[in-house]
């Protein structure tokens, strides 16, 4: 009862601090939003309309139908036309297109000849994104010729396979989003909540009462349980309403998962508050710790791709675990039963960072 | 609990180090309950070091301690409930109000909920915060955040409070009010540890240590100590103070020389059968007019004497 009261009592007044702190409460609501519309607009995987030029030297029916199906990919916007390639290259080299389309006056013959292909690519490759999306456009004759007696119906298929100008990149990014924003606001919060109370002198009045430790701890952890948890409403409601990303899942595990991260990443920010001496040095804790959550989470790059090592450090994030639990619950429709290793590597985390930061916090001065 | 109930703190040979620097140096104390005890001592003299070892926030290098019973520094945490702390900065929160800073505290000492308002009232009333209780504590004057520091310190009726110069950021009128607070808790049997670098405020204190360096230097009441002090006083008036301090200061048989305004306070050790005589044959011999007069040691004499190197008494 009497430690109940305590815990009340920490959790009461962090409350009221949050509640006065009008910078912190305003990052609540404003990094979340602000941070899904920057990277749902600006991060944007799907590259889209890239300039291009043609020189269509066939000049048939068929020929301008092949450019057509190219520009309705959407990959390509084509901007210029020109009589020959070397006046592509031209083009290119002056950066005013990426890709040149350069149709030869022998198409429709080599359309039927699957020795040759039947138009080339002319690509800029300085930029590997744009060289590896367009890159596969170039199989994309080889359905003209596959069969040959009505090339329409496949050209479009092909095409369609190859990319799709929906976007699902924004759909993959926003669930790995939420784990970064979480990880920021939550580590942030907490990384500097000990050690703000330390600089201020609070704390040589606090550990000379009765409060214990773990109450002062977990007290200070609960108001930002509730506060990340209305951040995930946040992201995941504007990633909704603007950006058509979907909960395939049950709402409620990935509540639960969000639950278990939270605490995860507010028990690593605690443990970074018993370690840094000031808050300046909490905060570069703490972006020590943000860096390879974005890049080695699976986040930025696919996590199959990463060198063995990387692996290894990026499964020791939340992050890892948490990603894998939101691509899966809201895009693949995965319930947290078949997760249930990432819920579980993320309550070990959790209770081992807690531990440290429990046992590392002193009651004394010295 | 302790076998000797009517004393609250006893320490053994209680010695700190900081690497090289030894910040208190083997430190025997007795602090009688309900009594106002004083550390007086200049700044790194050791005073908030043996604060914080009395209440467990430094472990003692050796030397040991009890108080009210409770062995320090292993047992420091049953002591807690039963001891209030001020500390030297104002360390409750800026941006919660007066009202809300106490009733953190109240809960954090798990204060019966029943008595909790009543209590945060009469608290309100006898510090005179009971206008400002809506107010953030940051904008509180020294005086009102130095009250309100006390009132968190006593809510929860500590048998021992100690506190570390609460009153080095006030105002003369808020530090004579502060005092009388003080007397009216001691009078309800609280025991108060306090320490402070001025003499007045020594002065008050029921019994009083002297620290130098982190070295217990005298001990006793003040009265005690002014009869203590080895060294007679003897007050010079003269119309070039200036002059007859030179004429005075590092000669055989004169231990130090103050100036107060026009006024010198002379220090000759009691071991001088005339010291009268003596001041006023060294100033004739400087062929300086002046009074003598004998006068009865101050506490600032006191602290001169004690405090003094040993190299001054030799020279002496």
């Amino acid at each position: 009862m009497t430690s109940l009261t305590r815990l009340l009592a920490v959790m009461r007044k962090e409350f009221r601090q949050l509640r006065r702190d009008r910078i912190t409460f305003a990052m609540i609501v404003g990094i979340p939003v602000g941070q899904i519309l920057l990277f749902g607009y600006a991060i944007n995987f799907d590259v889209r309309n890239i300039r291009a030029a043609v020189a269509d030297q066939a000049d048939t029916q068929l020929s301008r139908q092949f450019v057509d199906e190219l520009e309705q990919t959407q990959v390509m916007r084509v901007v210029a036309r020109r009589a020959t390639p070397d006046a592509l290259v031209d083009l290119l080299r002056r950066g005013e297109i990426s890709v040149g389309i350069h149709v030869p006056a022998d198409f429709e013959r080599r359309i039927i000849d699957p020795r040759r292909p039947a138009a080339q690519l002319l690509v800029d490759g300085a930029d590997p994104t744009i060289a590896g999306i367009v890159k596969p456009l170039a199989r994309m004759p080889l359905d003209f010729r596959d069969p040959p007696a009505s090339p329409t119906a496949g050209r479009t298929l092909a095409v369609r396979t190859y990319y799709n100008p929906e976007g699902r990149t924004a759909v993959n990014v926003v669930p790995g989003l939420i784990g970064i924003i979480l990880t920021l606001t939550m580590m942030l919060f907490t990384a500097v909540a000990i050690v703000r109370e330390r600089e201020h002198g609070n704390l040589e009045l606090l550990i000379n009462t009765p409060v214990s430790t773990t109450q002062l701890m977990v007290g200070k952890i609960v108001p930002y349980i509730l506060i990340g948890l209305v951040q995930l409403a946040l992201i995941a409601g504007v990633g909704r309403l603007l950006f058509d990303v979907p909960v395939r899942g049950s709402l409620l595990d990935l509540y639960v998962a969000a639950f278990v991260f939270i605490a995860a990443n507010l028990a690593l920010g605690l443990f970074i508050s018993t370690v840094a001496r000031t808050q300046f040095q909490a905060m570069q804790v703490t972006f020590f710790v943000l860096l390879p959550t974005i890049l080695l989470s699976g986040f930025v790059f696919p996590f199959e791709g990463m060198p063995v090592l990387a692996q290894w450090l990026g499964e020791l994030l939340p992050n890892t675990h948490f990603i894998r639990m939101t691509r899966g619950i809201m895009l693949r429709e995965a319930t947290l039963v078949e997760l249930w290793p990432e819920l579980v590597a993320l309550v070990v985390f959790t209770a081992i960072a807690m531990t440290l930061a429990i046992s590392r916090f002193s009651r004394r001065l010295d | 609990m302790g076998t000797d109930s009517d004393v609250a703190i006893e320490a053994r040979g209680l010695t700190k180090r900081f690497g090289d620097l030894v910040a208190v140096d083997h430190l025997d104390l007795s602090v009688p309950r309900s009594r106002i005890y004083g550390f007086l001592g200049p700044n790194g003299s050791g005073k908030s070091t043996t604060i914080r070892m009395l209440c467990g926030l430094l472990t003692p290098t050796s030397g040991s301690a009890s108080v009210l019973g409770v062995e320090i520094p292993a047992d420091a945490r049953l002591l807690k409930p039963r001891i209030g702390y001020m500390t030297q900065k104002f360390s409750l929160y800026g941006d919660l109000s007066v009202r809300e800073n106490l009733e953190f505290i109240a809960d954090i000492y798990a204060y019966p909920r029943a008595r909790r308002d009543s209590r945060i009232a009469t608290l309100l009333d006898t510090y005179d915060l009971a206008d400002r209780d809506r107010q953030f504590a940051s904008t509180l004057s020294g005086g009102q955040k130095q009250r309100l520091a006390l009132a968190a310190a006593v809510l929860h009726e500590p048998e021992l409070l100690l506190l570390d110069e609460p009153t080095s950021a006030v105002d003369p009128k808020s530090r004579r009010d502060f005092w009388a607070s003080l007397f009216e808790l001691a009078d309800g049997g609280t025991t108060i540890l306090v320490s402070t670098h001025y003499m007045d405020e020594a002065e008050r204190c029921h019994r009083l240590a002297i620290l130098d360096r982190g070295v217990k230097v005298a001990d006793g009441s003040p009265t005690e100590l002014q009869r203590q002090t080895g060294m007679s006083v003897m007050e010079v008036l003269a119309t070039k103070p200036s002059h007859a301090q030179a004429a005075l200061a590092g000669k055989t048989g004169v231990a130090s020389v103050t100036q107060l305004g026009v006024r010198l306070r002379v220090l000759v050790p009691e071991a001088e059968r005339d010291p009268r005589a003596l001041v006023e044959r060294l100033l004739r011999d400087a062929g300086i007019e002046a009074d003598c007069n004998p006068v009865t040691p101050s506490l600032e004499d006191v602290f001169v004497a004690v405090t003094m190197t040993p190299a001054d008494r030799e020279a002496a």
